[in-house]
């Protein structure tokens, strides 16, 4: 191949390293109002009056909207339609939106804000898991969901899971816990709306054009094709910016108001409020193994602390259960979940979406059990690996599988059998595995979930798609793919994308689908173009390599008309045969396994990260640089969360909302990284590829703790691994109590009987595997 | 986004000149001598003022005597850790300034406005909007500490990795009011409180800081602080001291980000004085000068831990200068 597999440079990297890129808090059309947002003071509080009357009268003010001008809820799952653009009635957390100004300079939005005022009703918040599992004080924060501040419960059984308990020779049960934490993204959330002859138009950075699309036209109530979404050159999201947003919303009723354009750049603090980032999780796994350490049961439960409002949290509760079969062979599998809602910002999909959670427990599970038993944890882990084209317990079908390759490279390179152990230094493993892409789309319907038009006219070639690139490269793998077809170089290419009304549906950057999804509908589309081109050569008697891209396209052009080819991707259908078998299917997966070594010390309990291995089984690399970077971000990020983020709450508010208090690493905390693309060219991905944006992160936490563990002999069973939890469990190790930090005890949660399953068979033909473990 | 307010920038050509704006002007103006810290300030409110008046003016050396060095207060605390004279007359001071903030923020911040950088609280570093739903703290608009509500007073943080070690080394800074000048050790320019936490008048201008060191002056300074960059000190040891022989004839020990202001640990002092500066004395003079560090729940990491790390910080300074060869900066 011409370019695949070649390490080029992005095609956006020269506008986004310039300046010339044009991200929305950049525009500064004609008559631009500024919008400000005024938001809840109080955690949890029923709004009495709202009095705008001083604000209004302020100069430069516009408008003032509250609550009452956009009543319709909105929500990314339709099962929950739970969010008001502005809460007129009841506020659920501090920063949840209240009213909102547009006025001629952002200091006068500002003031205008500051003026209004608003009676409350305080009532008492929830703040905690266990809390939300009492029955509230005063009132439930949501009206509908289980008891008490219940929102969800999942219960599903697969397989014999008491026969499985009951073949085992050691069972082990260990609690944990994964703190929240959020995206960070470099450029805050922005969006520009204007309406014009009776359209809108909103400029957004989003992961989401289409679902920020079907959000509008439900709350202005507008019909979609009154309505452009367009992808403004964007600056981070990580999950993110993958719901509708308030601010979104607002700057579009504001301009329908003003008829002027009109702007809203959240601040950092803001940000925060937004968030929709990693649910902090409470987990509780018990698994039985047989002698030789192979897996005959495992039960699971989770506890996700939700935040006020739905947004992906019943799809986040599927995820901390989904995934757990996909690594290891699982035979009989129980899983109960629960999210509850708490009076803080709610929480969605962060880079892994509800599965890095369950990662972190399952990994250090594993690892206890192997200590347990006396074998080496990476041997146990080993002989619990899935294999290739079968399906496992909860009927997820694993195609390529490139597990033993990605341990055996960082093992070797790491040495990991041959490290040096004592005065406090450590080596940790863990592996992970995830999504190409979610097997169902959001809202339930029958159509493709990314389409790519191609364009072709006198030599120039154009590739129009609704995918939005957020910084992983999306663009960039749209033009290789469609380059390499054609016989081109990437930056050959023009691409139009993310813009509703010109470009077809991609449902969005999440669930690190658009390499997959996106790539196979370019494929598709480009190689209906070049069979036309290629007709075209050979009808005047040419071969396609002989002439030149022009020349082929002038004579498709005389010969065909106007040169369009279309191409799109629906994922198959393999989800199994229950009720939330949604939540889980892809049509491949990615594999990890990563080493990390540290030297953690005894007396101050700082960890310092001395390097990481990691491998990372992509499918096919199209492009192996971009790769390397979203594995290399991967582990950054994954190294911040393990060590050192924190969505922490004090009376009532986040706790620090700033980039300077919330710590995340920086440029000096980052060990080196040594990464290694396994390629295991997946049937069904283009070219072979797979996903590589998230997948990477979910070994760090859990390699890192094992390295503690390696280091200093304790446990540290739940992040951020702070200094002061080390300290704490060395104490514990010293008085002769378990050498552990962690939850103590797993709440007491009225879980739904289970959903029984039957497993599949076991292999894809259809036949039962003849492996130990599944008689 | 979090927008600057409007105000007025003043020029003047001098200190003098600068004073007396700042008489005149009273509590609406401040000075700006980097503005690192400040201009985040202002977008969150927390100094609120329709004035600033530039101190651009100051001259930026930094000049050497035989027993010390003179840092005029304009001089960036980039120029200063990277200053060949101070890394080894001064190592600790060099090293102070080195560690503040980050290179693009030490490019720009000066040793002036380290010296007067505002002191810090987790309940006071917010904007005005968090401030605001929290309940104001008494340091800006309310009326109680948030983080020791039965107490009078403010307990935020002094936040300066340079004043310790400014104290340490018997620092004076020279200061420019409306109606002359006069000098001020350095240990004398902060006062045990978080709102209040600067003797000087507002109006006077710190125009240059003069560190006293003798060839026989050793000096460290370590910062604990959770990342490599960027983070305010949230516990730190300054230590200048000169050995006869083996034994420590002179030292200064002064704590940050443990206390309002720089806390000198008196008694570590006089208990390392005549003693031979071995692991033993170290050790417990590290445990006489946490003593009096009583850090709150105001700052990063929890307060216990902040305790326990100050006996840290000061061994480890106490052993960077150990190792140190006399004014050669290690």
């Amino acid at each position: 191949m011409k370019v695949v597999g070649k390490a080029l440079p992005k095609v956006d990297a020269v506008a986004k390293v310039t300046g010339r890129a044009v991200y929305a808090d950049d525009m500064l059309l004609p008559r631009t109002l500024h919008c400000k947002i005024l938001r809840s003071p109080h955690p949890h509080a029923r709004i009495l009056s709202i009095d705008t009357s001083a604000a209004r009268r302020i100069p430069g003010v516009l408008a003032v909207i509250t609550g009452a001008d956009l009543p319709i809820k909105f929500g990314i799952l339709p099962v929950t339609q739970d969010e008001r653009a502005l809460e007129h009635q009841k506020v659920r957390y501090v920063g949840d939106p209240i009213a909102a100004v547009a006025a001629t300079e952002e200091e006068i939005a500002a003031a205008a804000c500051d003026a209004i005022s608003v009676e409350y009703e305080v009532l008492e918040s929830v703040m905690s898991i266990d809390a939300a599992l009492e029955p509230a004080k005063d009132e439930r924060i949501q009206e509908y969901g289980g008891p008490n501040n219940v929102h969800k419960f999942v219960a599903l059984e697969f397989g014999d899971v008491d026969g499985g308990f009951e073949r085992a020779k050691t069972t082990r049960e260990d609690v944990f816990f994964f703190q929240g934490n959020t995206h960070l993204p470099m450029e805050q959330h922005s969006a520009v709306a204007t309406y014009v002859d009776g359209k809108v138009t909103l400029w957004s950075s989003t992961q989401v054009v289409h679902y920020v699309h079907r959000a509008l036209a439900k709350v202005l109530e507008l019909p979609m094709h009154r309505i452009r979404v367009i992808g403004a050159a964007h600056g981070g999201g990580f999950g993110g910016k993958t719901d509708p947003f308030a601010h979104e919303i607002i700057v579009c009723k504001l301009a329908m108001l003003t008829g002027r354009p009109v702007k809203c750049t959240l601040t950092r603090e803001e940000v925060f409020y937004a968030h929709r980032g990693r649910h902090p999780v409470l987990m509780w796994v018990r698994s039985g193994v047989d002698g030789e350490g192979r897996i005959t049961a495992m039960h699971f439960r989770s506890a996700l602390d939700g935040g006020a409002y739905g947004s992906y949290g019943v799809a986040s509760t599927f995820y901390t259960g989904a995934l757990q079969t996909v690594t290891y062979d699982i035979p009989a599998y129980r899983f109960e979940g629960c999210r509850v809602f708490t009076n803080k910002p709610p929480c969605g999909p962060k880079r892994g979406h509800g599965t890095p959670q369950p990662r972190f427990a399952l990994e250090l599970h594993l690892e206890k059990i192997a200590h347990d038993i006396g074998l080496d944890p990476v041997e146990l882990k080993r002989r619990n690996f899935v294999q290739p084209n079968t399906r496992t317990v909860n009927w997820l079908r694993i195609t390529s599988c490139g597990l033993e390759e990605c341990t055996r490279k960082v093992i070797d390179a790491s040495r990991f059998h041959e490290r040096r152990r004592g005065g406090g230094h450590g080596m940790g493993f863990a592996i992970s595995s995830y999504l190409s892409g979610a097997g169902t789309a959001i809202y339930w319907n029958d159509m493709p979930h990314s389409e790519v038009q191609i364009k072709v006219d006198r030599g120039g070639v154009t590739a129009f798609c609704g995918a939005m690139d957020i910084g992983q490269g999306s663009d960039s793998v749209l033009a290789t793919i469609v380059a390499e077809e054609l016989g081109l170089q990437p930056s050959d290419v023009r691409l139009v994308t993310a813009d509703t009304d010109t470009t077809p549906i991609d449902l969005g950057s999440y669930s690190s689908r658009v390499t997959f999804m996106a790539g196979n509908a370019a494929l598709e589309a480009a190689r209906k173009m070049r069979a036309m081109l290629v007709e075209a050569v050979e009808a005047g008697g040419h071969r396609y390599d002989d002439v030149t891209f022009e020349e082929a396209s002038v004579l498709a052009e005389a010969r065909f008309g106007t040169l369009t080819s279309a191409g799109s991707y629906t994922p198959p259908r393999i989800a199994g045969p229950y009720k939330g078998s949604g939540v889980g299917p892809s049509p491949a997966y990615s594999y990890s396994a990563c080493v990390v070594d540290l030297d953690a010390d005894a007396r101050t309990g700082l960890i310092k990260v001395n390097k990481v291995w990691i491998a990372h089984d992509v499918g096919r690399a199209i492009n192996p640089l971009l790769v390397e970077g979203q594995v290399e971000g991967s582990v950054y990020m994954g190294l911040g969360e393990a060590l050192m983020e924190e969505q922490a709450f004090r009376k009532g508010l986040h706790k620090w909302p700033s980039m300077l208090e919330y710590k995340s690493p920086t440029f000096l905390d980052m060990p080196e990284v040594e990464t290694f693309i396994v390629e295991t060219i997946d049937p069904e991905g283009p070219y072979g590829a797979k996903e590589a944006g998230q997948g990477p992160l979910l070994p760090v936490p859990p390699a890192l703790c094992s390295a503690v563990y390696d280091a200093l002999g304790v446990w540290i069973d739940e992040i951020p691994v702070t200094p002061e939890k080390v300290i704490e469990a060395l104490r514990r190790k010293d008085k002769g109590e378990p050498a552990r930090y962690g939850p103590p005890r797993f709440p007491a949660i009225p879980y739904p009987p289970t959903i029984k399953v039957e497993p599949p068979p076991k292999n894809l033909d259809g036949h039962v595997a003849d492996q130990e473990g599944t008689r | 986004m979090l927008r600057l307010p409007r105000f007025r920038y003043l020029r003047p050509k001098d200190a003098r000149e600068a004073a007396r704006m700042a008489a005149d002007l009273g509590p609406r103006a401040m000075f700006v001598a980097g503005g690192t810290d400040l201009f985040p300030k202002l977008k969150r409110r927390q100094f609120e003022i329709d004035t600033l008046i530039g101190l651009d003016f100051l001259p930026r050396s930094v000049r050497n005597g035989t027993d010390e060095c003179v840092i005029d207060a304009g001089a960036t605390l980039a120029a200063a850790a990277h200053d060949q004279h101070l890394n080894i007359r001064c190592a600790g001071y060099a090293q102070a300034a080195g560690l503040v903030s980050s290179p693009p923020l030490r490019n720009a911040g000066t040793i002036g406005g380290n010296l007067c950088v505002d002191t810090r609280c987790n309940y006071y570093d917010m904007t005005y909007e968090w401030r605001k739903a929290a309940g104001f703290c008494i340091k800006k608009d309310g009326d109680i500490c948030l983080v020791a509500p039965s107490s009078p007073r403010c307990w935020a943080l002094s936040s300066s990795d340079t004043a310790p070690m400014a104290i340490a080394l018997d620092g004076m800074v020279s200061l420019s009011g409306p109606d002359g000048e006069r000098e001020l050790p350095v240990a004398a320019l902060y006062r045990d409180d978080g709102i209040q936490y600067m003797a000087k008048q507002p109006s006077e201008v710190v125009t240059a800081l003069r560190l006293r060191a003798t060839p026989q002056t050793r000096s460290a300074y370590v910062k604990l602080r959770r990342r490599g960059s960027i983070d305010f000190p949230i516990a730190g040891a300054a230590i200048a001291l000169v050995l006869h022989g083996d034994v420590v004839s002179d030292c200064h020990i002064v704590l940050s980000a443990v206390a309002s202001h720089p806390l000198e640990a008196r008694a570590a002092e006089e208990f390392l004085k005549g003693r031979p500066l071995e692991p033993e004395a170290i050790r417990q003079a590290a445990e006489l000068a946490a003593k009096p560090a009583k850090p709150l729940d105001n700052a990063d990491l929890s307060h216990f831990w902040r305790k326990r790390m100050v006996r840290v910080v000061v061994e480890q300074a106490l052993r960077q200068v150990s190792d140190q060869q006399a004014g050669l900066g290690g």
